[in-house]
């Protein structure tokens, strides 16, 4: 695997195994009553297990899969900034509401995940082509 | 395609099915007289869909496609991906009659099995990926 699919992937490990944490502490406190305050954390496992886990591991995998160009793959600074992108986003609109009432935190995490998401499509828009002929 | 990523794809598939027609009941409801349990039911379609069917689908194909750990282990503890597999079936299971029986109000019934739910599903993320972090690296 190409370095970035791997930091990629498992940054996707680590936001599943932290939104699985969370989602299974919610759980409990809606089944047992207890640590009512969890429910706070719910827009941070929904934020991590969707985009962080779900869109994350898509883009590292595509990274590593989709056809070469010349047996390179080109514009991955584009890839890289849609990763970083992508968890900063992730951690923002996912946290801030446990710490700042502010909705602006939120709003600008989501506009990073968007631009997570727009990098990553101009790395891979080339890329999808019928394999071994240019595109 | 190993023993194993057959069970899950198929699970997945299944837990794919029942999870869009919980949907479809779901939003049927005002067309019929529907129990009141049945409006707890919606977290469990949305977990049905991303856990049961997408996070499964992931969890037996990665067993299968991703780097070979090692010549002797090369998909890692066989054991404890199926430990993985029957916790998170198991934790969805358990899920899917919890939830509608604390929608009915039975909480001292329910209690119990939505905690397990919850820590079974919890056991089967940790035991995947800490039987695929290290199959995941540079070659």
């Amino acid at each position: 695997m190409p370095r970035l699919a791997v930091v990629a992937t498992r940054m996707a490990f680590l936001q599943l195994g932290f939104g699985a944490t969370l989602g299974a502490i919610i759980l409990t406190t809606k089944a047992m009553g207890i640590w009512p305050t969890s429910w706070a954390w719910l827009p941070a496992h929904i934020e991590s297990l969707v985009i962080g886990w779900l869109v994350q591991l898509a883009f590292g995998v595509a990274f590593w899969i989709l056809p070469r160009i010349g047996g390179q793959r080109p514009q991955a600074g584009f890839a890289w900034l849609a990763i970083v992108s992508l968890n900063l986003g992730v951690l923002l609109s996912g946290l801030s509401p446990l710490l700042l009432a502010a909705p602006w935190p939120v709003l600008a995490g989501r506009m990073l995940s968007v631009i997570g998401v727009a990098a990553f499509a101009l790395h891979a828009w080339p890329r999808v082509k019928v394999a071994g002929l240019p595109g | 395609m190993p023993r194993l990523t057959r069970w899950f794809v198929r699970s997945a598939l299944v837990n794919m099915l029942v999870g869009m027609s919980l949907g479809v009941v779901l939003v049927a409801r005002p067309y019929f007289d529907s129990p009141g349990w049945l409006s707890a039911a919606a977290p469990t379609y949305l977990h049905l869909i991303t856990v049961g069917w997408l996070s499964q689908l992931i969890f037996g194909v990665g067993h299968w496609m991703f780097p070979k750990s090692s010549r002797e282990f090369p998909r890692g503890d066989e054991r404890l991906m199926w430990l993985v597999f029957g916790a998170l079936n198991l934790g969805l299971v358990m899920r899917l009659i919890g939830e509608p029986l604390l929608g009915a109000g039975e909480r001292t019934l329910a209690g119990p099995i939505l905690a397990a739910s919850a820590w079974l599903q919890w056991l089967a993320v940790a035991g995947f990926l800490l039987n695929t972090w290290d199959r995941v690296k540079e070659r």
